[in-house]
């Protein structure tokens, strides 16, 4: 029961955190294109409750940033006046959930511009590109772990249910596959494809090749389940009747892998979000203009970067929330797992 | 000695699997080093043709693979276009460099893993684990790439290491005490994040296998004979929970030369990692091959090497095998 709340919990606080990123458009004030060539490298702009006369606001505000007297990138806060946030202002357009035209934000300025995590070389907002980047990496992740448990599904169900020397030839492979260090297998078929190409290509070649890498874990999860499930009564039984291989696979063999792969895609969805982030990172995945948490971080590779404008870091910390979910997820999942086999023992027991 | 071979014959196959699989996805390669030199007005069609040639580019795909073979049974592994020179003492020289960063890192982790796995274990369920499991768990969820970026920016901004390379710009100058030293300050940052992002993992699975065993019959059978809790940890519970953790250990071992490739790019350390990526955008093929290669052979050793030390550890495993 304890086991069944943590899974609930971990699966409330996902969806609500996919849900920003697929609201992103909503949630985030700009364009994450819109460039504001006038402000490079903003640092984050402060929310503030209490003004300098130590009045308390309702709702919270933030100064606008000046350049220091006499420097050239120190800004600090113009506390002449405070820019009150507004709640549901109307801005850029975007479409909601990608079809629904739309103007209003979350938040805003009325009257100036807010940068709550700061703004990167060409002035673009951090915290749209973050929200924007999480649609393609999520995606990117959830896509490739789709495509990984297909073909591991494929795999592992013939490999199985057909035995013989089409299960020793896939085994062999997924043993080669599972040999070669992961991240060198990834670069590896990264380096056999095209360098440049357009933004939208270049996402689902990285799918395509992230989906390849992991097949053989999943492959030989299944193969064992469906060994195990097709010696089975009620499937002897319904093969006696005459049920054809395809039939017994799908109705009677392959429902019974779904818990191994569910358990399989919540571990491997963060590993492919890891994977695709590492690949942008270094320039081998999803190009610029298009954000993608990736290439987000990959202005910090840049000493300058590095050593003046600390916030460019920020989204990395950001985040961290999805892997723990998806974490807590997978341990919530395994705990259940073995709750259930406990308790089919103990009922094996009192019977 | 029958399992030693048997295992040898295995791997070596893999091995033999591994560089012909590569080999075949060099075949389906859209470009190669040269088609940049076409771009370059100064190179005559020519010289392209010529060196295609004089690199074996015009012949089929089987009898290059054949070449490539008895390069590496010269010790070459091929020829790297970029840097003109065979590629094995290339790669030597930058895996030294991610043996020095790997080897200090594994030893390092393994040395934090093991007592406080034990120590966990041992308070299972009480404050102690608690805050152990909830400690991993928090550096289980920050990236790889997270964690190195933050290190550096942490560094820079406070200054107290070098960031990137493995040596300062006077190094040649230095006396050999202060060369180790400020290798090893160097090394400070790097070995870091290797062993944040391997030690929760570890501390993890150490403390499993131990509570694994602490939880068995046995030793509850004897500690009702009043054998005292240090001795049953250590003289009867440890040897019990290696198993899987000598498994482990070959594991770690295993991914020496290609678990810190992230981490070397991040932090420009000289090693395997920044070569390999220098070669996939340069379409250095032969480098690329190496690399993969190099490491999937320690990937194997490694399995191996584990193998030999559970063999040697387990005596179930030694009848085992002899009763085959």
């Amino acid at each position: 029961m304890k086991a069944q709340r943590a899974l609930a919990g971990w699966l409330l606080a996902l969806c609500a955190l996919h849900g920003i990123v697929v609201c992103a458009g909503f949630f985030a004030p700009y364009d994450p294109a819109e460039q504001d060539r006038k402000n490079p490298y903003l640092p984050p702009m402060r929310l503030h409750l209490v003004d300098r006369l130590d009045h308390l606001h309702a709702r919270p505000f933030v100064y606008s940033l000046k350049l220091r007297e006499g420097s050239l990138d120190q800004y600090e806060e113009d506390t002449g006046e405070p820019h009150l946030v507004e709640f549901f202002p109307v801005g850029a357009h975007y479409r909601l959930l990608g079809f629904l035209p739309c103007r209003r934000h979350f938040f805003g300025l009325e009257n100036a511009r807010l940068y709550l995590l700061g703004t990167d070389a060409y002035g673009r907002d951090q915290l749209s590109r973050l929200l924007f980047g999480g649609q393609v990496s999520l995606v990117a992740g959830l896509l490739g772990a789709g495509f990984t448990l297909l073909l591991g599904l494929c795999i592992g169900a013939v490999a199985g249910y057909f035995g013989g020397w089409r299960d020793s030839l896939l085994m062999r492979l997924s043993e080669l596959f599972m040999a070669l260090p992961w991240l060198y297998l990834l670069f590896a078929i990264r380096a056999f494809l095209p360098l440049a190409v357009s933004p939208l290509k270049a996402f689902f070649l990285i799918v395509t090749v992230i989906g390849i890498v992991g097949w053989a874990r999943p492959a030989r999860l299944v193969r064992g389940v469906v060994l195990s499930a097709k010696e089975r009564d009620f499937v002897r039984a319904a093969r006696g009747f005459g049920a054809t291989n395809g039939y017994l696979l799908r109705r009677h063999i392959l429902p019974e892998t779904s818990s191994v792969l569910l358990t399989q895609a919540v571990i491997l969805i963060p590993q492919y979000v890891l994977a695709e982030m590492t690949l942008s990172f270094l320039g081998l995945g999803v190009p610029e203009p298009v954000p993608s948490w990736g290439n987000l971080l990959s202005s910090l590779q840049q000493y300058s970067v590095l050593v003046s404008y600390w916030w460019m870091y920020l989204p990395a910390l950001a985040m961290v929330p999805f892997f723990l979910g998806y974490l807590g997820l997978a341990s919530s999942l395994q705990e259940r797992g073995a709750a259930y086999k406990m308790e089919s023992e103990n009922l094996g027991n009192l019977t | 000695m029958r399992y030693l071979l048997r295992r040898l014959g295995h791997a070596s196959l893999l091995l033999a699997g591994v560089s012909a699989l590569t080999f075949l996805f060099t075949a389906m390669v859209p470009g190669t080093y040269f088609d940049e030199m076409r771009m370059n007005p100064q190179i005559s069609p020519e010289t392209i043709t010529a060196l295609r040639a004089q690199y074996g580019f015009d012949r089929p795909l089987p009898l290059r693979y054949v070449s490539w073979l008895s390069s590496l049974l010269h010790g070459e592994m091929g020829f790297s276009f970029a840097y003109n020179s065979p590629v094995a003492p290339l790669l030597l020289v930058r895996a030294r460099n991610t043996l020095l960063l790997t080897i200090t890192s594994t030893l390092l982790a393994w040395a934090i893993a093991l007592p406080l796995g034990i120590w966990g274990a041992e308070r299972k369920g009480r404050l102690p684990d608690r805050l152990l499991s909830w400690g991993t768990a928090i550096f289980l969820v920050i990236p790889d790439l997270a964690l190195a970026l933050g290190l550096l920016v942490l560094s820079v901004r406070s200054g107290w290491f070098p960031t990137g390379g493995m040596a300062s710009v006077d190094f040649e100058g230095l006396s050999p005490f202060n060369k180790l030293c400020d290798l090893a300050l160097h090394m400070i940052l790097p070995v870091t994040a290797l062993v944040l992002s391997s030690l929760p993992l570890l501390i993890r699975h150490v403390r499993a296998a131990v509570a694994d065993v602490l939880s068995a019959p046995f030793l509850l059978a004897a500690s009702g004979h009043g054998i005292p809790k240090r001795t049953l940890l250590y003289r009867y519970a440890l040897p019990a929970a290696a198993n899987p953790l000598i498994s482990l250990f070959g594991f770690s071992v295993g991914v020496l030369l290609s678990g810190s490739l992230l981490i070397e790019v991040v932090m420009s350390w000289p090693g395997l990692g920044p070569l390999l990526l220098e070669a996939i955008l340069a379409r250095d093929l032969y480098v690329v091959i190496g690399g993969i290669l190099f490491s999937t052979f320690f990937l194997v050793g490694g399995n191996l090497f584990a193998d030999m030390l559970l063999y040697w550890a387990d005596p179930r495993i030694r009848t085992e095998s002899h009763a085959r």
